[in-house]
C-alpha cells in the first residue's frame, strides 16, 4: 500500500511548505505590497550582501557586538545560575524554602523593568548583558534543583554512609544524574537570553541593532530592514543549535 | 510514623520562617538602603513614595485608559492565538506524518526570540494597539499550537482503534477520546499561552507604542520619574501573580471533580 499511494515523507511536505510560503511571500510583495513596507525575499538577499548590511562595517559591529553579548549574557547566566541552583537544591530545607521564590520570578514577565535596566546599565552593552542575564539565569535554577531533585536518595545515602564528601558527593552521583534537566535548562536559557538582548538592543534606538531598525523603517527600507533581522533569526538558530549538537553529543556518550 | 510526621511538621515550620525571614529582608533592605539614601533614588525609590505614586495614579484616568489599552489588547490577541492555536495543532496532531513535518519548524521558530520581528509588525501595523495585537498573538500561538500537537499525537492509537472496533463514529471517537486524553496538554498550553501573550503586547508597548502599559513604564522611564514608574511595575507584577493564582486556584477546582 505504501509503494502504491507513495505518501510523501514527512521532510518532503516540510520543505515544499517552506518554499511554498517563500514563493508566496515574494509573489504577495510583488504584486500587492506597498514596496515602502514590504519586501520580497529576493530583495531582501541582494540588499543583505549589499552595502547596507554586510558592506557597512558599522552595522556588522553591531551585530558582531549582539552576538558577544548573547554569548557573555548565556555563560555568566550558566555559571551564577548553576550555582545559585547548586546552593538553594543542596538541602532540603533550602530548596523547599527558596525555589518556590525562583519560580515566581521565572513566572514575571521581566520586560516590565526594561526600561529601569536600561536606566540603571546605561545605553550601551552593559544594559543588553544584564538584561539577557536576568532572562537566563532562572531557568538554569529551576532546572538545576529540579534535577537534583531527581538523584536517587539511596545512592546519596550510601555513598555517605562510605565517607563520601560533598564534593565527592556532587561530582559522582549528582553531577551524572543531572545531564539531562541541565540541558534542558541551557535550551531554555538560550532562548530566554537571546530573548533579553534582543528586546535591550530593539529598546534603545540611539545606537546597536535597534539604532538600525529604527533608521530602515523610518526611512522606508523594508529589504534592509529585513535583512538585518534576518541575520539576527540566522544567529540565534545557530546558537540554539549548537546547544543541540552538544546535548546529542552527551546523549550518545550515555547511550554507548 | 509519628516522629516522622512529626519531623515533617517541624521542616514545615522552618520553611515557613525562612520564607517570612526573606521577605522581610527584602523589604528591610528596601526600607533601609533608601532611608539612608544609599542608593540614587532614580534607581530604587523609597517604598512609600511608590505607595504614595500608586495611590495617585489610581485616581487618574490615564492610569485606567492604559490598563484598559493592555487589556483589551491583550485579550484580542490572546483570542486569535488560542482559536487559530487549537485549529492548527489540532489538523496538524491528529495526522503522525504532518506532526513530523510540521513539529519541528514550529519548535524551531518559538525558541528564537521573535521580538526580532517586532519592528516589522510595527512597520506593517503602526503604532497603535493593532501592531501589538498581531505581535502577541503570533508569540502566544506558538506554544498553543505546539501543546495541542502534543496532546493530539500524543494519543494511544490502541484506544482509537478499540473505539473503532467496537462501531464508534468519528464525532464518538472525537468526544471520548480525543478531547479527554487531549485537553490537560493543551490547557497547559493555553496557560502558557497568555501568559506569553500578556508579555509580548506588554514588550510591544515598551518598544514602541503610544498607549498602554507598556508605554507607561517607558514614559515614566524617559522622564527619570521613577516612584510611579515602579508603581506601574508594581501593578504589572501584582496582576501576573495574581491570575497565575487565580489559574491555579481553577485548575485545583478543576482537577477535583
Amino acid at each position: 500500500m505504501r509503494a502504491a499511494a507513495k505518501p510523501a515523507s514527512p521532510a518532503t511536505i516540510r520543505w515544499w511548505t517552506i518554499a511554498a510560503l517563500v514563493v508566496l511571500w515574494e509573489a504577495a510583495a510583488r504584486l500587492f505590497g506597498d514596496p515602502a513596507f514590504v519586501a520580497p525575499p529576493s530583495l531582501m538577499l541582494r540588499a543583505l550582501v549589499g552595502p547596507t548590511i554586510f558592506g557597512d562595517p558599522k552595522l556588522t559591529a553591531a551585530l558582531g557586538l549582539a552576538l558577544a553579548e548573547m554569548v557573555t549574557a548565556f555563560v555568566l547566566a550558566v555559571l551564577a545560575g548553576a550555582t545559585i541552583g547548586i546552593l538553594i537544591g543542596l538541602t532540603t530545607i533550602g530548596r523547599r524554602s527558596l525555589f518556590p521564590f525562583v519560580l515566581l520570578l521565572f513566572g514575571l514577565p521581566q520586560v516590565a523593568l526594561l526600561p529601569l535596566v536600561i536606566l540603571i546599565f546605561g545605553l550601551g552593552p552593559a544594559s543588553r548583558i544584564a538584561f539577557g542575564f536576568t532572562h537566563g539565569v532562572l531557568p538554569i535554577i529551576v532546572t538545576t534543583v529540579s534535577g537534583m531533585r531527581a538523584v536517587s536518595p539511596l545512592l546519596l545515602a550510601s555513598a555517605r554512609s562510605m565517607g563520601a564528601s560533598q564534593g565527592q558527593v556532587l561530582r559522582h552521583i549528582i553531577f551524572p544524574t543531572m545531564v539531562a534537566s541541565v540541558f534542558t535548562g541551557l535550551r531554555l536559557a538560550m532562548s530566554l537570553t537571546l530573548l533579553g538582548v534582543i528586546l535591550a538592543e530593539l529598546f534603545v534606538s540611539t545606537n546597536g541593532i535597534g539604532n538600525y531598525t529604527q533608521i530602515f523603517a523610518e526611512t522606508f527600507k523594508p529589504a534592509s530592514l529585513y535583512a538585518v533581522i534576518f541575520v539576527l533569526a540566522v544567529t540565534a538558530v545557530a546558537l540554539n543549535e549548537i546547544v543541540g549538537l552538544i546535548e546529542a553529543r552527551f546523549s550518545r556518550w550515555k547511550q554507548s | 510514623m509519628l516522629a516522622q510526621a512529626n519531623a515533617q511538621l517541624r521542616l514545615t515550620g522552618i520553611v515557613r520562617a525562612i520564607q517570612a525571614a526573606v521577605v522581610a529582608v527584602v523589604f528591610g533592605a528596601w526600607f533601609f538602603v533608601t532611608g539612608a539614601h544609599a542608593i540614587n533614588p532614580l534607581f530604587l525609590p523609597a517604598p512609600l513614595a511608590v505607595l504614595n505614586s500608586l495611590a495617585h495614579l489610581m485616581s487618574t484616568k490615564g492610569f485606567w485608559s492604559a490598563l484598559g489599552v493592555t487589556a483589551f489588547s491583550t485579550a484580542v490577541a490572546y483570542a486569535i492565538a488560542a482559536a487559530a492555536g487549537i485549529a492548527f495543532g489540532f489538523l496538524i496532531g491528529r495526522s503522525p506524518v504532518l506532526t513530523s513535518a510540521y513539529r519541528p519548524v514550529l519548535a524551531g521558530l518559538f525558541a528564537i526570540p521573535l521580538t526580532l520581528f517586532f519592528p516589522l509588525f510595527v512597520v506593517m501595523f503602526g503604532l497603535g494597539p493593532a501592531s501589538k495585537i498581531a505581535f502577541g498573538a503570533l508569540y502566544g500561538f506558538f506554544p498553543i499550537v505546539l501543546n495541542t500537537i502534543a496532546g493530539f499525537s500524543g494519543i494511544d492509537p490502541l484506544f482509537l482503534r478499540s473505539a473503532r472496533s467496537q462501531g464508534a463514529t468519528r464525532v464518538q471517537a472525537l468526544r471520548h477520546i480525543f478531547i479527554p486524553g487531549a485537553w490537560p496538554v493543551v490547557l497547559s498550553g493555553l496557560r502558557i499561552g497568555f501568559f506569553i501573550t500578556f508579555a509580548s503586547v506588554l514588550g510591544g508597548e515598551t518598544l514602541s507604542s503610544a498607549s498602554g502599559v507598556g508605554h507607561a513604564i517607558a514614559h515614566e522611564a524617559d522622564l527619570l520619574d521613577s516612584p510611579p514608574m515602579f508603581a506601574w511595575i508594581v501593578i504589572v507584577l501584582a496582576v501576573t501573580v495574581g491570575l497565575n493564582l487565580f489559574l491555579t486556584l481553577i485548575e485545583k477546582r478543576a482537577g477535583r471533580s
